[in-house]
C-alpha cells in the first residue's frame, strides 16, 4: 500500500505514515480551522493497513501545539489504532513533549486515560 | 476619525498595553495572518516557550471559536451591520501576564447557552476541568464545522484562571459578548 508522507505547514503537521515498517509519525502543529478534512485520509489509510498490519506499530506523536477540532480527529486516529489490537498487533504510542510544557504532556494523558493502547511518555528538549 | 482621536487612541492602546488589537471580519486568511503576526511579536519578546505556547494556543482557540460561531449576518435594531463576521481581538501584555481579549455580538439565544457554558466551566476546578474536557472528547460528537465543543473548556484550562465575561444587551433580540482570558 502507499505511504503517506507530508509536508508540516503552518496549520498542518508534517505526516509520515510508513506501512512497511509499520511506525507512524505526526510532527509539528495541527490547528486547522476544519480538521475533518485534513484527518480523514490519515484515518482512512489506517483503517486499510489494518487489513494487513504489522506485528508491531509504533506511533510516534511529535506535536507542538494542536486545537481542540484536532482533538477530535486525533481521538479517532488512535480509536481505529486500538482496533488493531483486535488482529493480534500491538501497537504502541510515543508521545513528545517538550520540556515544561505541562498542556501537552497533559494532552498525552487525556488520551491514555480514554484509549487503552501503552502510552511511553517521552520529554525533549525541543520536537 | 478626526486628527485629535487618532493620538487618544493610540495613548488608549499604550496606556492598557495592547500588543495586538484587530476589529474586522473574521475569515480564514485572517487567521492564518494574524497567528503568524503574533508568533514574530512573541519572538522578540523575552518570554519563556512555555508561556508562549500558551498564550498563542489560546489565541488559536479564541479566533476559531468567533470564526465557527459568529454571526452571518446580524440586524441590530433593525438596521442591518455594515460588515457581518466581525468581531475585535485584542492582546494584552501586562506585568501580570497576558490577556486576551475579544468581542462580538451574538443572538440572544445564543448568549444564553453560551453563559450556561462557562457558568459551568468556571465552577469546576482543574482536575474536574479535565474530567470535563475527556467526557466531552470521548462523548461529543463533531459538527460540519469540524467543532467539538471543547474551545471553551480548553481555553480555561490553558489559561488556569477563571473566564471573564459579559453579556450587553444590545437590543431585544442581541447581545455583546466580551471575553478576558488571564494567561499568568
Amino acid at each position: 500500500m502507499e505511504n503517506i508522507l507530508r509536508e508540516g505547514s503552518a496549520k498542518t503537521p508534517a505526516v509520515n505514515f510508513d506501512s512497511a515498517s509499520g511506525v507512524l509519525e505526526l510532527k509539528g502543529r495541527s490547528i486547522p480551522e476544519n480538521s475533518v478534512e485534513f484527518y480523514k485520509p490519515l484515518n482512512d489509510w489506517i483503517e486499510n493497513y489494518g487489513a494487513n498490519p504489522k506485528d508491531k506499530t509504533i506511533v510516534d506523536i511529535k506535536l507542538e501545539y494542536f486545537n481542540t477540532s484536532s482533538s477530535k480527529c486525533i481521538l479517532d486516529l488512535f480509536k481505529k489504532l486500538e482496533s488493531l489490537k483486535t488482529k493480534g498487533a500491538e501497537v504502541l504510542v510515543n508521545w513528545y513533549y517538550e520540556e515544561d510544557d505541562e498542556d501537552m504532556e497533559e494532552a498525552g494523558e487525556d488520551y491514555q486515560a480514554i484509549i487503552k493502547l501503552p502510552f511511553n511518555m517521552i520529554e525533549v528538549e525541543e520536537i | 476619525m478626526s486628527l485629535k482621536r487618532i493620538f487618544k487612541l493610540y495613548r488608549t492602546m499604550e496606556m492598557e498595553d495592547i500588543i495586538l488589537s484587530f476589529n474586522g471580519i473574521v475569515t480564514a486568511d485572517f487567521l492564518a495572518s494574524v497567528l503568524h503576526l503574533m508568533e514574530t511579536k512573541m519572538q522578540s519578546l523575552d518570554e519563556t516557550s512555555k508561556r508562549k505556547k500558551k498564550v498563542f494556543n489560546v489565541l488559536v482557540e479564541c479566533i476559531q471559536n468567533l470564526y465557527h460561531h459568529i454571526d452571518d449576518d446580524i440586524s441590530l435594531q433593525g438596521k442591518t451591520k455594515k460588515e457581518p463576521r466581525t468581531a475585535l481581538i485584542m492582546v494584552v501584555k501586562n506585568e501580570q501576564g497576558f490577556l486576551i481579549q475579544t468581542g462580538n455580538y451574538i443572538e440572544r439565544e445564543l448568549a444564553l447557552e453560551l453563559e450556561e457554558r462557562l457558568i459551568k466551566i468556571n465552577s469546576l476546578d482543574k482536575e474536574q476541568l479535565r474530567d470535563y474536557y475527556q467526557s466531552v472528547l470521548c462523548n461529543g460528537t463533531v459538527s460540519d464545522k469540524g467543532t467539538a465543543g471543547l474551545g471553551m473548556i480548553d481555553i480555561a484550562r490553558k489559561s488556569g484562571n477563571k473566564l471573564e465575561y459579559e453579556f450587553l444587551d444590545i437590543d431585544e433580540n442581541h447581545c455583546f459578548f466580551s471575553l478576558n482570558v488571564k494567561i499568568d
